[in-house]
């Protein structure tokens, strides 16, 4: 046996960076509401969740090769499970949001069930089928509004303790106080997914998952459980977008069928946000949501034009820039923010390459 | 005997790939497939290692009956496999490929001793200096070395080889087979399909003739190759 003469690492200098960076920009964040404005507190809500939505979907299609156009089902379900919860049962509001990501679990079982028999283009339209399904039994419900929908009462949510606690120390009315809540939950959420991927990739998990994606025959060859593989990531991810769908409508206090499963909201979006920042990496999602925001803002006045423009956009990118805008920055630069990639160190191994 | 088939058999609709195929593997051996195209053999390949089940028959491994055991089960236990098409994790790098196979496939080390055995692995396939390189961005030999590579990562007591040579120059034929020579002095039991005799026969201690999914001879090399049935098959191939 040889000595041991051979390293593995995984943190890079600017993986390092990241960290420091990554906790002062969430202090900022926690503190923000102290200075900012009720408009960009709403945006940045905005913001975190749809990067929460397009971190899952990346994680399922990016990187667990499960390419969903359903992820509208499970924002609806967790979002109305919220409104059963506090509407029907008296819930608590921030219990209710467990409550959202719970129904998604539910929901995410027999929708596996069934899409996992599916491959490809399959796959994505058999999600995409089954959300329908949800979004129109859902509209049956007539005790949330049938159709048409519900609002939250107002007593739901105003006589939460810690809404006159934040009142208080922002010296703010009880609907600002309310944004402020759901910004830093959304805060909050959107670190803890981030993180949870992060650590997810850097792990035995990560690897396998990568595996899978790139050729499910070589991943069974090696060992790896392609079925329980497949499960864990999407049960995560669907319960976790169930929780995001839930807090996005308890901001809005008002749901339908039709916003709450909207195709374009909460899937074509997503979609866009990771393809144009580049799918397979935690950054492509960060660039490609604020790229989104951007445009969203600059076009929103142009009605469907907008929706045109972002489609030009997207196809562009991909014909151009496969990998993403991301992919374009780290092909040049070789910087990685978030380090996934474990390199070998010692005698005989080559120089290393950034990709 | 490590790797025991009792009567196995496999068909895909009228058309039978693999029938009644009967055949025991001493531990330590290393064992030559030959056949033409389409006879059955990475069907039997796909029998052995469980990405395929079989219709009827046995399967037996280190004195177990694995007939119906799935795929990720046997690597477990030991059989590692090579695939003709080379099939990498392209998003990886090849030292991530390997561990990716130590960690699924292999013992179940401490992570530090796992990157040892793969860096080992490495160095003995030559693959050291490509070891931080993307998968995608290979060549055709270091494909083919890497299908070796991750094979051993699993640590398998039983390799299977299908057709790791074919599409190689010469020169790069000659540096695998040395790396397979020496895996099998290791004391890994070895089952390679192989349309290049030379190299296989430089290696292989026995060879089985597949014909039309039947097992139509098996024994030494030379004896085999002497058959007037192993001629008349490979009429035209040059021997």
């Amino acid at each position: 046996m040889t000595p041991t003469h051979w390293r593995m690492t995984t943190l890079t200098r600017a993986g390092l960076v990241t960290g420091g960076l990554a906790l002062a920009l969430i202090v900022l964040g926690l503190v923000l509401p102290a200075f900012a404005s009720r408009k960009l507190i709403q945006d940045l809500f905005y913001i975190l969740t749809m990067l929460t939505l397009a971190q899952l979907w990346n994680l399922l299609a990016g990187y667990g090769g499960l390419v969903s156009v359903g992820q509208q089902a499970f924002v609806g379900i967790g979002a109305y499970a919220l409104f059963g919860g506090v509407i029907l049962a008296g819930m608590d509001p921030l219990l209710a949001l467990l409550l959202g990501g719970l129904a998604a679990l539910v929901l995410a079982v027999p929708m596996a069930f069934f899409a996992f028999r599916l491959h490809g283009a399959y796959f994505a339209i058999g999600t995409w089928v089954m959300a329908e399904v949800a979004r129109l039994s859902i509209a049956q419900w007539k005790a949330l509004g049938g159709g048409t929908g519900t609002s939250l009462p107002r007593d739901a949510t105003s006589g939460m303790k810690v809404l006159d606690w934040i009142g208080a120390l922002f010296g703010v009315r009880a609907a600002a106080a309310r944004d402020i809540l759901a910004y830093w939950l959304a805060l909050m959420l959107a670190v803890a997914v981030i993180g949870g991927i992060y650590w997810l990739l850097r792990n035995r998990l990560g690897l396998g998952l990568i595996a899978v994606r790139d050729n499910i025959e070589a991943a069974r060859s090696v060992g790896v459980d392609v079925r329980r593989m497949k499960w864990a990531v999407f049960l995560l991810a669907s319960a976790a977008t169930g929780v995001t769908g839930a807090l996005i409508f308890l901001q809005t206090a008002r749901i339908s069928p039709d916003a709450a499963f909207a195709l374009t909201d909460w899937t074509a979006y997503v979609i866009f946000i990771v393809v144009i920042g580049g799918i397979g990496t935690i950054e492509g999602p960060i660039l490609g949501v604020l790229v989104f925001f951007a445009l969203r803002s600059l076009l929103a006045d142009y009605g469907s034009w907008y929706l045109l423009t972002l489609g030009v956009i997207a196809i562009v990118v991909m014909l151009f820039a496969p990998r993403g805008l991301w992919g374009l920055i780290s092909d040049r630069t070789g910087v990685q923010l978030f380090p996934v990639r474990r390199w070998l160190h010692g005698p005989g191994v080559g120089e290393e390459t950034s990709r | 005997m490590i790797l025991e088939l009792e009567s196995v058999s496999k068909s895909y609709g009228a058309l039978k790939v693999t029938d009644a195929v009967s055949l025991q593997v001493p531990r330590g051996q290393a064992l030559g497939i030959i056949g033409p195209n389409g006879a059955g053999k990475s069907t039997l390949f796909n029998l052995i290692t469980g990405n395929v089940l079989p219709d009827a028959g046995r399967i037996g491994f280190l004195g177990r009956d694995v007939t119906g055991l799935p795929a990720m089960a046997r690597v477990r236990m030991g059989v590692g496999r090579s695939f003709q098409i080379p099939q990498p994790f392209e998003g990886l790098t090849v030292f991530e490929n390997l561990l990716t196979a130590a960690s699924f496939g292999g013992a179940g080390a401490p992570r530090d001793q796992m990157a040892q055995d793969c860096a080992e692995i490495l160095r003995r396939t030559g693959m050291l200096p490509r070891a931080n390189r993307l998968a995608g961005s290979l060549s055709l030999l270091d494909r083919k070395r890497l299908e070796l590579a991750r094979a051993m990562a699993t640590a398998p007591e039983l390799l299977l080889l299908d057709e790791i040579a074919g599409g190689l120059t010469e020169a790069e034929c000659r540096s695998l087979v040395d790396t397979i020579r020496e895996i099998h002095a290791g004391g890994t039991t070895i089952i390679w399909i192989e349309h290049v005799l030379h190299a296989l026969n430089s290696v292989v201690e026995r060879l089985a003739v597949l014909d039309f999914g039947r097992l139509i001879g098996v024994g030494a090399p030379e004896e085999i190759m002497a058959s007037r049935e192993v001629r008349e098959i490979y009429l035209g191939i040059d021997i």
